[in-house]
């Protein structure tokens, strides 16, 4: 087995008196795709934030390579650097351009030469596509335009696991191909990542594990084959079917018959 | 018009608008660092600063600054704390200032996206980083409007200083106005002295704001 990246144990998070999740455990090994998904509300995207300690849990812990991830420590921001997230309204930074948002952190953070962060910037925007767009304004780019910049924005400081909250959610059809390309991508290449997301048909190909959240609780956990195929729970059956419609019935059916 | 009169005081306007150009302008400077700190403590809901900080706030802008300048330059030598009329009057318009910017700066800040905040904090960058490079950027520049009509608000309430005997335009002009009865000359020199200094700040808060409205963040 090869080493486990992120490691969920017993984790418990409440917003107040209602519980999102319950007792939950989950390890995340090197260059494991696993796509979480779950009805809305299910508590998926709450479980990637509690992942970098955008959410406080009230229960259980949570392990980068074995480093604590602590909402209250104070080597939090060290850690966040190896955690990439990149969000369903790609979050891009309004008042600086797409180079000085991918150079942000970089520099200030890993304190960076501009030099040689810039070169790999250039780098990175032209696997994405968008070297041309390195001095635009985030308001001049499309939706999927600005989520690849996004992930950029999250490799560039070469993060041990990439988290992924619904990033083609907010996008335009015609665009989420252009974005889920280019994580597919990034799995070929062997990054660890954990993706929420709708897109099921997206799930069934780029995932190594799928993970279905509900009551609480991870309800399913297999490899994508078995879970589209032939799913444990019942919960899993019924969560795959609402993305199913039955073909439109044509004309040739007797209704008298049908009722009879 | 009495144009010898005028040319004969003009040396003692200069003096008086100089006066006033440097202690308006420092006060104003005092004015949006504690605006910018107190925005900080709210926002980080820092515990009993932010109370403070609120208190402050409301202390400084209900009361009148000619009020806070006979505070501090009466009041204040009582528990030991002399000042000089320059001294002051910058102090007194950076507490009135202060009050001010930091409901401009809190209004910005209010107005930015807190998933803004989790973007930063999620590339590592600290909470200190995250304010002063994603947060406050944004924040000053929704809320320019609000801030250059502060500093010209502040401006302007400098001529209040001549209250604590600071030689500034205003004390010049009742002076003059006191000692020659050169009552038109000495209101024209002084709306033209005010005009002067307050008119550059009214444009270099128009270009500011249409360089922003180029750049097309913020509002």
């Amino acid at each position: 087995m090869t080493e486990t990246v992120l490691s969920i144990s017993h984790l418990t998070k409440r917003f107040e008196d209602q519980i999102i999740l319950e007792d939950l455990s989950l390890d995340i090994h090197e260059g494991e795709v696993i796509v979480i998904v779950g009805s809305s509300g299910c508590g998926k995207s709450t479980l990637l934030r509690c992942m970098n300690a955008l959410e406080d849990i009230q229960d259980g812990e949570i392990r980068l390579r074995g480093s604590l991830i602590d909402r209250n420590a104070r080597g939090l921001p060290e850690l966040r650097q190896k955690i990439g997230m990149v969000f369903q309204n790609y979050e891009l930074f309004p008042h600086l351009t797409v180079m000085d948002n991918i150079l942000l952190a970089p520099m200030k953070v890993q304190k960076r030469r501009k030099a040689e962060a810039r070169e790999e910037a250039l780098a990175l925007l032209e696997r994405v596509g968008l070297k041309e767009k390195a001095e635009s304004w985030p308001r001049q780019l499309s939706g999927g335009q600005k989520q690849r910049v996004a992930i950029v924005r999250a490799l560039i400081m070469h993060p041990e696991i990439l988290l992924f909250d619904e990033v083609t959610a907010a996008l335009d059809p015609e665009m989420v191909r252009e974005v889920l390309d280019v994580i597919v991508r990034l799995a070929e290449q062997g990054k660890t990542m954990i993706i929420v997301t709708h897109e099921m048909l997206f799930a069934r190909a780029v995932a190594d594990r799928i993970i279905l959240i509900g009551d609480r609780q991870i309800l399913e956990d297999s490899d994508p084959e078995q879970f589209f195929t032939a799913p444990k729970t019942e919960q899993a059956k019924k969560f795959l079917q609402t993305f199913e419609f039955r073909k439109k019935q044509t004309g040739k059916t007797d209704i008298k018959n049908a009722e009879a | 018009m009495d144009w010898a009169y005028i040319e004969k005081v003009l040396p003692l306007y200069g003096k008086a608008a100089w006066l006033t150009l440097w202690t308006g302008t420092l006060g104003i400077l005092l004015a949006v660092l504690a605006g910018l700190l107190c925005a900080a403590a709210i926002h980080w809901k820092v515990p009993v600063l932010r109370r403070i900080t609120a208190a402050y706030v409301e202390l400084s802008r209900n009361t009148p600054l000619i009020v806070q300048l006979f505070f501090i330059y009466y009041g204040l030598p009582k528990i030991g704390i002399a000042t000089d009329p320059a001294t002051c009057a910058v102090f007194g318009l950076a507490f009135l200032g202060g009050g001010y910017m930091t409901e401009a700066f809190r209004s910005g800040i209010d107005a930015v996206d807190r998933i803004q905040d989790e973007s930063a904090l999620s590339l590592g960058l600290t909470r200190f980083q995250t304010f002063f490079h994603v947060i406050l950027p944004q924040a000053v520049a929704i809320s320019e409007p609000a801030f250059m009509a502060n500093v010209i608000f502040l401006m302007k309430e400098t001529s209040v200083f001549s209250a604590v005997s600071l030689m500034d335009l205003m004390f010049t002009a009742k002076d003059q106005i006191g000692l020659y009865y050169k009552t038109t000359e000495c209101l024209t020199l002084l709306v033209a002295a005010y005009l002067i200094i307050i008119l550059p700040l009214s444009l270099l808060g128009r270009i500011w704001e249409r360089r922003l409205r180029h750049a097309g963040f913020g509002a």
